[in-house]
């Protein structure tokens, strides 16, 4: 009961603010750019050569106003909007009229969450075992090798490196297709053979993430199994003559990962930003790829849909991980 | 200059050091460019680097080596501007939620939490959609640095805290001084490397930022940067038709920049952790 109201209500009200702080920030943002959506629209038609007869174009902006929900007072809008979405209604999308844009995401969605998870989860898994070897017996040669390779791998912009290797292992080396999530044509049924190509396709976008994650997760591990493996109960083991595979396992990295539970999490913040250029040098048709078509078709409805789906899902999934903190923190459960 | 005699001690600040000299000097003989950045076709195009044009021209008639020298001083401005409002915020909100505590603690840090938890990147891409092309690199710097303070808030906070604790500050506080002089007089000195650390760790994420949001084309492409000059090297193809002399110079200077920066905090915050430093001086000794 003290555990409910100490931990889970705080967390919970946190959580609810968050997600109103972020979609009402999301609305107002674009509202007080000195930029109007639609009058852009507008101009990027002219500009394409498409003569208007001015009336029609006051008609346009009419009907756009309207399928933006841009009309009437800030109030009535923000009223609206929440109303409309809660109603899981963002509006068509105008890059893909008249699908809506609830429905282009819904596609995408298990694209971007298939990749991203599971390659944040397992250069989490693989960045932290290595790290927290490292940190332990970091005068073996194999640790200064790879503290070096991290060294140099770390600073180097995700965008550069996606590319060299879809240059290196798509185009020099055609061991990978060199974009696209699936053969194109084919309908997706579930057989071992599907699967293989799926992961053939997904193999190296997944590939730049997960070199990128271990070395990071690898640098944040090292460095707290540094500091814990000097703490007085780690000496009294050793004294104690408790092997030392037991007191790396059972006591340093055990203690070392929490902080790296909430790094898990907080990563997971990034995962959108992820998304984009993965999928933007792959072309993998997932969130990001959508996210890039609506940011050069400047489609306004699919934009909003698409920053408010990853403040929901970002949140939740932190959520989750908050929620499941006390199993591995004792001193949450018992506070 | 004690601080720096010791830091540059340290092979990697040496490294880092250098590197950034070099790049801030690049960047002041932008001044004296013999060409306008904005002009095409000033030079003859495609030229492979040969003498005068000593990292080769592009295919806009645009001589890569004083265009690098423009790339370099406009990213690094935009990227200090951004560092250092992002630095006014998390110092306030830092020592503010440090040292006042109680439900202005618990209010400052929900609003770190929930700037740490969105996900800024699609927010700014949103911005960057909407104003498209119009954003100049001041207000990308401004933007950048608005949303780049949370992180560094939480951990100027918690050094705040334990500074709290120690003793001379009970003293302050018995003698009569002021919270202002107090948090600014006493615990400045105590926070200024540490400042220091973040604000060099949010220039490279600004850097890296600007990069990006110019490869989707979301700044002002007429501006010479480390970012837009990648961006029109892919856009004119240059790796294909085989002009890698366009492609590799932002690159390179990028990873440079960024491998410097990373270097010099990395130092820095180790130099800051005692029992490292003493680790150090012993091995030297």
């Amino acid at each position: 009961m003290n555990f409910t109201r100490r931990y889970l209500l705080p967390r919970l009200v946190t959580y609810f603010l968050v997600v109103f702080v972020g979609i009402t920030m999301i609305f107002f943002i674009p509202r007080f750019l000195p930029v109007d959506p639609v009058q852009q629209l507008i101009n990027r038609l002219s500009a394409q050569g498409t003569y208007m007869d001015p009336r029609v174009v006051n008609e346009m902006i009419e009907v756009l106003r309207e399928l933006y929900g841009l009309k009437g007072t800030l109030w009535q809008q923000y009223w609206g909007f929440w109303r409309r979405l809660l109603r899981g209604d963002f509006g068509p999308s105008y890059f893909q009229f008249p699908t809506p844009a609830f429905t282009l995401i819904r596609q995408s969605l298990p694209w971007t969450a298939g990749l991203l998870l599971t390659t944040t989860l397992l250069s989490w898994i693989i960045g932290n075992i290595l790290g927290g070897l490292a940190g332990y017996f970091s005068n073996r040669r194999w640790v200064k090798i790879l503290d070096g390779v991290a060294m140099a791998i770390r600073p180097i912009p995700y965008y550069i490196l996606a590319l060299a290797l879809l240059i290196l292992l798509a185009y020099v080396f055609p061991l990978f297709p060199i974009g696209g999530g699936f053969v194109i044509g084919m309908r997706f049924t579930f057989n071992l053979r599907n699967v293989l190509i799926l992961i053939r396709y997904a193999f190296l976008p997944a590939l730049s993430l997960v070199i990128v994650g271990i070395f990071i997760w690898f640098q944040a591990m090292k460095l707290v199994v540094q500091s814990v493996k000097n703490e007085d109960y780690v000496k009294y083991a050793k004294m104690g003559g408790i092997e030392e595979k037991r007191i790396v396992g059972r006591y340093v990295i055990k203690n070392a990962m929490l902080p790296q539970i909430t790094g898990l999490a907080l990563s997971l913040g990034q995962i959108f930003s992820g998304a984009l250029i993965t999928e933007m040098v792959f072309s993998y048709p997932g969130l990001g790829t959508l996210l890039y078509n609506a940011i050069f078709t400047g489609d306004f409805n699919l934009l909003m849909a698409i920053s408010t789906f990853s403040i929901l899902l970002i949140t939740s999934s932190i959520l989750v991980i908050d929620l499941l903190y006390p199993l591995f923190d004792p001193r949450v459960r018992y506070r | 200059m004690q601080v720096l005699k010791d830091l540059l001690r340290d092979a990697r600040f040496r490294f880092g050091f250098i590197v950034l000299v070099i790049l801030i000097t690049l960047a002041v003989m932008s001044f004296f460019s013999p060409y306008n950045p904005f002009r095409w076709n000033v030079v003859p195009r495609d030229l492979p680097p040969h003498w005068p044009h000593i990292l080769g021209t592009n295919s806009l008639g645009q001589d890569i080596f004083w265009q690098l020298t423009f790339a370099v001083r406009n990213s690094l401005v935009m990227s200090l501007i951004a560092a250092l409002i992002s630095r006014v915020i998390a110092v306030n909100v830092g020592m503010v939620a440090g040292y006042r505590g109680g439900r202005t603690d618990r209010f400052l840090m929900f609003l770190s939490d929930s700037f740490l938890v969105m996900p800024l990147f699609i927010i700014i891409v949103l911005i960057g959609t909407i104003a498209k092309g119009r954003m100049s690199l001041p207000t990308l710097g401004l933007l950048l640095g608005v949303f780049g303070w949370a992180w560094d808030a939480r951990v100027i906070r918690s050094q705040v805290l334990s500074l709290r604790e120690r003793d001379f500050t009970y003293t302050a506080i018995l003698s009569g001084a002021k919270t202002i002089s107090i948090v600014f007089k006493e615990y400045m000195p105590f926070l200024i490397p540490l400042i220091f650390a973040t604000l060099i760790g949010n220039m490279s994420w600004a850097i890296g930022m600007e990069v990006t949001l110019a490869i989707l084309g979301l700044t002002n492409l007429n501006v010479p940067t480390l970012g837009t000059t990648l961006q029109w090297a892919i856009n004119y193809q240059a790796l294909l038709l085989g002009y890698w002399w366009w492609v590799l110079t932002p690159v390179v200077t990028s990873v440079f920049l960024f491998i410097a920066l990373y270097l010099i905090s990395v130092s820095i915050s180790e130099y800051l952790d005692p029992r490292m430093r003493i680790q150090r001086i012993g091995q030297q000794g």
